[in-house]
């Protein structure tokens, strides 16, 4: 019999094995991003030139483990808590099958703890990327294999979780747009895992002797198509957050449920061809395919992705003026909360991963000019403001949320997480901008040494590029500050934090009972719909509603459109190629 | 939250638009967002790499 | 909380949408329309462009060309290494080999010249990443690439390696240089 509670705060009905399998997974994925984040700074600290901290070996085989750590374990092991919470919370459904989830959760932590053995091993130090006929340990891609199989039982958990919810009839109508957002990642997560695991099986046998050859290039393609749609499953996922926390804190309604919805519809037809960005300067694929494949059919996931950065900033702007916050274009964005974490983190994740993840991403996936980007310490630059400042910060303001929603617990140190987003904002900007700039001097990314030591020949970088290193580095220690604090408050809240209701705390999720009272086996209400009056009443004909958040928009073109051209403009003063 | 706020008494219209539909179909929408890249990223990308020629010397 | 609830309308899908969306829906598809054919566009008038021609090819029998190439055109050595250094005739067909941890051989090219530059790795991914032009290509093992390339300024050029290839991947250099 299905058990739920509802939360006294937000009125979310939990299915009590679905909560204890977002914590669990919630919980793993914060212990991931903490050793990442160690990781990390070890990492920074050596390419940090006047430190130079680790010698080469160790760097690569750290910097193997930051990538897989941060990138894949955290990023994965949290997207199946919000799968869960949108397949079973927000449809107040119970979860269908929780036995196989636990199965994938179990399957993914040992799948984790195996490969980040064999990186600590010391002899898989391939990078997550693991190019063949470079050769780590057959459990290095072993543990990768379970750890996306557990992912992809999760991913089926919640594809019948949406059927059971619709055969209970726990809704009406279509399902919420958050959970919409999810499904969308949902389906991502699976095309990426099946590609994942086309690869990876034969490259584990492959190293095990049972194989005698893998092509390259071909594994090049068929692993990008997990590496890169891997990332979409962020986008989509944290796109769906950026939503769920607008609705919780300013009970923002989405502007057209249509247009959003379309938008998330034109992610799932195209996002996954940008796969096709890591490949634009390798050998012998074609002209018509690049062009394709990486502007994900004439961009029209980037049109989707432009979308969202004004509707759900616009659902926020209206919520706000309806409020009475009228005043100029900007009073609603003024007097938001900014100190409260849950809603800076969002904002934050929003306009970073707008402006400085986006716009870089779209001009670097640009085929000609991947020629001056690929490979270069930019590439990190781009993707620690996609992927860290976006998602990771988006995930930062979620478990914010939850820690009283769902782990019922009071955050500690409050003070400290006002402070905590901007922290991490402002040390991983500095991260993503400082890189960036390196990269367009020339500066390698997974390069141990920009000075060239051991080698005859020579080579100075311009002292810029040392000075922009040096600016990244102070950066990362700052961005590792603050993600450390974020460790810090989130486990020492589940530990210590003061509970809010005995029934539920963390030694619940670890099996040990304590009193239900409040769980009961009463199946919780049927889902209403929104309400329908509120539809009319903010939706004037005359159209504008949100004019702050549509000038926001044409700051972001602006920027969007001058960037690009600025790089077509290096471009064209390198060699011909052609 | 709990009550139930007559949803029934809604209009239901009746001819609901296909691209609805194809929004609300999980499954559907699973089919497509695989199939799409598995087309045109993946056997395409396979068939490209695999007609390079030999070098001819 | 109407993002975490089911829409108010059944046929959400007939909701008509506001201006303020349809505008900057219009102005974003024009953008990305423009976007996408700037890389065409460039196909055709720009002049930095990668191109497909690529070829199979085994280590050995690229290495003998490399090997060839050298014996013909080579115009001194450098380094303790005694590394070649290969001085081809214009518009030739120039090999560049990479290998655990190096570029080989050294090349000198004249300014405005159009070479065809052949790429290959005869072990792993190496990255060609030219400096301080900042052209990068990937070099992937068993796959040769051919680029015509044109040197528009004189000087001193170094090659790094920007695919991570390994323990010395830092140390793997080459040089091009370019004459008037
Ligand atoms: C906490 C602060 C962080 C700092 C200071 C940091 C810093 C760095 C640095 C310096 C590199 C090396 C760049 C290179 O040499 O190529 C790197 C690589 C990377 N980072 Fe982070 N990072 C942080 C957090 C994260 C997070 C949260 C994620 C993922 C969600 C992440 C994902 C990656 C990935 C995927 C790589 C590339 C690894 C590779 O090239 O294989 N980082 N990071
Ligand atoms: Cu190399
Ligand atoms: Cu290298």
């Amino acid at each position: 019999m299905a058990q739920f509670r509802q939360c006294p705060d937000t009125g979310l009905f939990f299915h009590k094995e679905a909560e204890n399998l977002m914590k669990a997974n919630a919980v793993a994925g914060v212990v991931c991003l903490l050793i990442g984040g160690i990781l990390a700074l070890l990492v920074v600290l050596t390419r940090w030139p006047a430190i130079h901290l680790l010698p080469a070996d160790s760097f690569y085989m750290v910097l193997t483990a930051h990538g897989v750590c941060a990138l894949i374990f955290w990023m994965i092991f949290f997207e199946m808590a919000i799968l869960y919470f949108a397949g079973s919370t927000l449809l107040r459904s119970r979860l269908a099958t929780p036995r196989w989830a636990w199965a994938g959760f179990v399957m993914m932590v040992i799948g984790a703890v195996m490969t980040l053995a064999a990186i600590f091993g010391g002899k898989s130090s391939v990078m997550m990327t693991s190019y063949v006929p470079m050769r780590a340990e057959p459990h290095f891609y072993l543990g990768l294999v379970i750890f996306a199989v557990g992912a992809l039982i999760g991913c089926f958990v919640y594809l019948g979780t949406l059927v059971v919810a619709k055969n209970e009839k726990t809704y009406e109508g279509s399902v919420p747009l958050v959970t919409f957002g999810a499904t969308t990642a949902c389906i991502i997560a699976i095309f990426t895992i099946a590609s994942g695991a086309e690869i990876l099986i034969p490259t584990y046998l492959w190293s095990i002797g049972y194989i005698s050859h893998i092509d390259p290039a071909m594994y090049r393609l068929i692993w990008w198509a997990l590496g890169h749609s891997s990332q979409q499953i962020n986008v989509a996922a944290h796109v769906a957050v950026w939503y769920l926390i607008a609705g919780v804190i300013f009970g923002a309604r989405p502007m057209s449920e249509k247009v959003s919805r379309a938008a998330y519809l034109l992610y799932i037809f195209f996002l996954q061809l940008a796969s096709a960005h890591h490949l634009l300067t390798d050998p012998g694929l074609s002209v018509e395919w690049k062009l394709f494949n990486t502007s994900y059919a004439m961009y029209l996931a980037v049109l989707a992705s432009m979308i969202h950065g004004l509707t759900v900033p616009g659902a926020i702007e209206v919520a706000q003026r309806k409020k009475g916050l009228t005043n100029g274009a900007f009073e609603w964005l003024r007097k938001a909360p900014w100190g409260n974490p849950v809603f800076s983190s969002m904002f934050i994740s929003l306009v970073g991963f707008g402006f400085l993840g986006g716009i870089s991403g779209v001009v670097m996936g640009t085929e000609q000019i991947s020629i001056i980007i690929h490979n270069t310490i930019y590439v990190p630059g781009h993707f620690h403001a996609t992927v860290v400042i976006g998602t990771t910060m988006a995930w930062m303001g979620l478990t914010y949320l939850l820690i009283p929603v769902l782990f019922r617990r009071k955050m500690i140190f409050p003070q400290a997480a006002k402070l905590q987003p901007y922290i991490f904002a402002l040390g991983m900007s500095m991260v993503a901008v400082f890189h960036m700039a390196a990269g367009t001097l020339g500066v390698a990314r997974r390069h141990w040494d920009m000075g060239f030591a051991g080698n005859p020949l020579g080579f100075e970088y311009p002292a810029t590029a040392y000075l922009l290193m040096g600016i990244a580095g102070i950066g990362g220690v700052i961005g590792v500050i603050g993600g450390a604090l974020f460790c810090v408050i989130a486990v020492g809240s589940l530990v210590f934090g003061e509970k809010l209701q005995k029934e539920a705390g963390l030694l619940q999720s670890f099996g040990v009972p304590l009193a239900d009272s409040a769980y009961t086996n009463e199946k919780p209400a049927r889902l209403p719909m929104a309400p329908a009056e509120a539809v009319e009443a903010d939706h004037g004909e005359s159209g504008f509603e949100a004019p702050g958040t549509f000038i926001l928009a044409m700051v972001l073109l602006v920027s969007f459109v001058i960037y690009y051209f600025i790089n077509w403009k290096y471009l064209s003063e390198v060699w011909g190629i052609s | 939250m709990a009550d139930e706020n007559n949803t029934d008494e809604r209009e239901e219209d009746e001819n609901i638009s296909p691209w609805q539909q194809m929004i609300d179909n999980p499954f559907l929408l699973l089919f497509i967002g695989v199939a799409m890249p598995t087309v045109f990223y993946t056997l395409w990308g396979v068939m490209e790499i695999a007609s390079i020629p030999v070098a001819p010397y | 909380m109407t993002s975490l609830l089911p829409p108010a309308q059944k046929n959400w899908w007939a909701v008509p949408v506001g201006r303020q969306e349809i505008i900057w829906i219009a102005i974003a598809l024009v953008w990305c329309l423009i976007m996408f054919f700037m890389m065409p566009l460039w196909h055709m008038y720009g002049n930095q462009n990668i191109p497909t021609e690529a070829y199979k090819v085994t280590p050995a029998k690229y290495q003998a060309k490399v090997n060839e190439m050298i014996e013909k055109y080579k115009v001194r050595e450098e380094t303790a290494m005694k590394i070649p250094v290969v001085a081809p005739p214009d518009g030739a067909d120039v090999y560049l080999l990479a290998r655990l941890w190096q570029w080989y051989p050294m090349l000198e090219l004249k300014k405005d010249v159009t070479y065809r530059l052949h790429l290959n790795s005869i072990d792993w991914n190496h990255g060609f990443s030219l400096q301080p032009v900042n052209i990068n290509i990937q070099v992937v093992p068993g796959y040769e690439m051919v680029l015509n390339i044109t040197p528009n300024k004189a000087g001193e050029y170094t090659i790094v390696c920007n695919e991570y290839c390994g323990i010395m991947h830092h140390a793997m250099l080459g040089k091009i240089w370019v004459k008037e």
